[in-house]
């Protein structure tokens, strides 16, 4: 679905975010980038719908270059929920979930329907959608964003840590209804987060990034076995409070 | 003779001088909306440009206005009637409010908002017009409300060159030495402009994006 063959991402000064990433994410299943800030995961997000370009390697979605994609269609063929949700303050719940359909052309009626089906996918009751962001709690305007990224029914998401700002029991509710809805669904989701926890969660399988290089991709359930050094770092860093690796 | 009795007396040329006056403004400022705004949205996509556009406005800003009059005098068709030559100027004046709110209003929408429209797919156009323009309304309004109350009080020198408008009243008060005449052109400017910023005020306040509690 998502496919990175070397690729590299520098910034104009020559810095080097991205260093040579090769991985892919397989059809339906959730691929977490797990690293910590700094260490290129929200770069190589932006990569895949062209929010910033590639600077050398391949990087196909759905097998095509994403340089051979018309942008507009990439994007709109890739749902985005990011940390900050980016909802538009000046518009209704409705309206922003409403958004890309709309400027798709889509019949009025069969955008309101839709906006009501999605609201109660992400579990919320159907009178938000007259309702302003500011009017929202953190918890709800997040699945309004789930909720927008999904409008125009892609089969790719693309998620920055867009539970990163709730507070661990609502963070926790949100991750669980998002499993049930990724099952529903099927989605190819990639999901940028730092938070272990969540990775494990979450993830069928977790790339760990570091400095713009690639550690280890492995499943969800052997990362914390693995024997790679930088992988140990990371889950020692998240101490002792569950999910303890057995010592071989 | 006072002030109201002036006013009453030559109510028909104190109500055509006040008309002028609000031709004059009014044009400009529409010219000035139709060329900063623009400009302004063209410097948020060509940052090359932001410092030389921005330092032009500034500098005809400061180019006191008799002389920018006399400077424009020359130019053809516009200088051929005095009129013209007031609209111009004022235009120019406006601008540099009008382009640095627009550009302000626009750089300052969240980035976030502006990441997750262009991610999902909005073209440059729907995301200036859906996104960016309605999110900067009330800066680039308060920048119409600058751009306007500044003509209305230098539309009233217009008519030292024979541009009239309510300057004419304060101009001829004050080579008759009678403050009741300058007041006539005066007070009138005075209330137009107050109306002009509590209304471009209120229409500011009704744009201003709701914030993210």
């Amino acid at each position: 679905m998502v496919e990175f063959s070397n690729v590299s991402y520098v910034l104009p000064d020559g810095r080097r975010i991205l260093q040579e990433l090769t991985f892919g994410a397989r059809r339906g299943e959730i691929l977490v980038l797990l690293g910590r800030s700094g260490s290129g995961k929200t770069t190589a997000l932006k990569l895949i719908n062209r929010l910033l370009e590639v600077s050398s390697g391949q990087l196909r979605v759905e097998g095509r270059s994403t340089k051979d994609w018309n942008v507009i269609e990439l994007r709109r063929h890739i749902g985005y929920a990011i940390q900050e949700v980016g909802l538009f303050p000046h518009h209704t719940v409705g309206r922003n979930i409403a958004l890309v359909p709309s400027v798709q052309n889509w019949r009025k009626e069969k955008i309101a329907v839709r906006v009501q089906e999605l609201l109660r996918l992400v579990g919320l009751s159907p009178e938000i959608a007259a309702r302003y962001p500011h009017q929202l709690s953190g918890g709800q305007r997040q699945r309004v964003g789930v909720a927008r990224a999904l409008a125009a029914d892609p089969p790719i998401l693309l998620m920055d840590e867009p539970f990163g700002a709730l507070d661990p029991l609502t963070r926790a509710d949100l991750q669980r209804e998002f499993l049930s809805l990724q099952q529903q669904l099927g989605k190819t989701v990639l999901f940028v987060t730092h938070d272990l926890h969540e990775a494990l969660r979450l993830g069928s399988r977790i790339a760990l990034l570091e400095e713009g290089r690639l550690v280890s991709l492995t499943s969800a359930n052997k990362f914390l076995t693995s024997s790679e050094p930088l992988v140990k770092k990371y889950v020692d860093a998240f101490g002792t409070n569950d999910r303890q690796p057995e010592k071989p | 003779m006072n002030f109201w009795s002036f006013i009453t007396q030559n109510r028909y040329e104190v109500a055509t001088l006040t008309l002028e006056h609000l031709w004059m403004v009014g044009i400009s400022t529409v010219l000035a909306v139709a060329v900063g705004i623009p400009l302004g949205v063209l410097i948020t996509r060509k940052r090359s440009l932001h410092k030389p556009v921005i330092a032009v406005a500034n500098i005809i800003q400061t180019i006191p206005s008799l002389a920018l009059f006399g400077f424009l005098l020359p130019a053809p068709w516009i200088g051929e009637r005095a009129e013209r030559l007031a609209i111009l100027a004022l235009t120019l004046y406006a601008l540099l409010p009008l382009i640095r709110n627009t550009y302000v209003g626009i750089t300052s929408v969240d980035r976030a908002i502006v990441d997750a429209a262009r991610g999902m797919g909005l073209t440059d156009w729907q995301l200036l017009y859906k996104v960016e323009l309605p999110l900067a309304a009330s800066v680039i309004l308060a920048g119409i409300r600058v751009a306007l109350v500044i003509s209305i009080g230098l539309a009233t020198i217009a008519a030292a060159i024979g541009a009239g408008g309510l300057g004419e009243l304060i101009f001829r008060g004050l080579a008759m030495v009678n403050n009741s005449v300058i007041l006539a052109g005066a007070i009138p400017a005075a209330v137009m402009a107050l109306l002009a910023d509590g209304t471009l005020g209120w229409l500011e306040k009704r744009f201003t994006p709701q914030r993210a509690a």
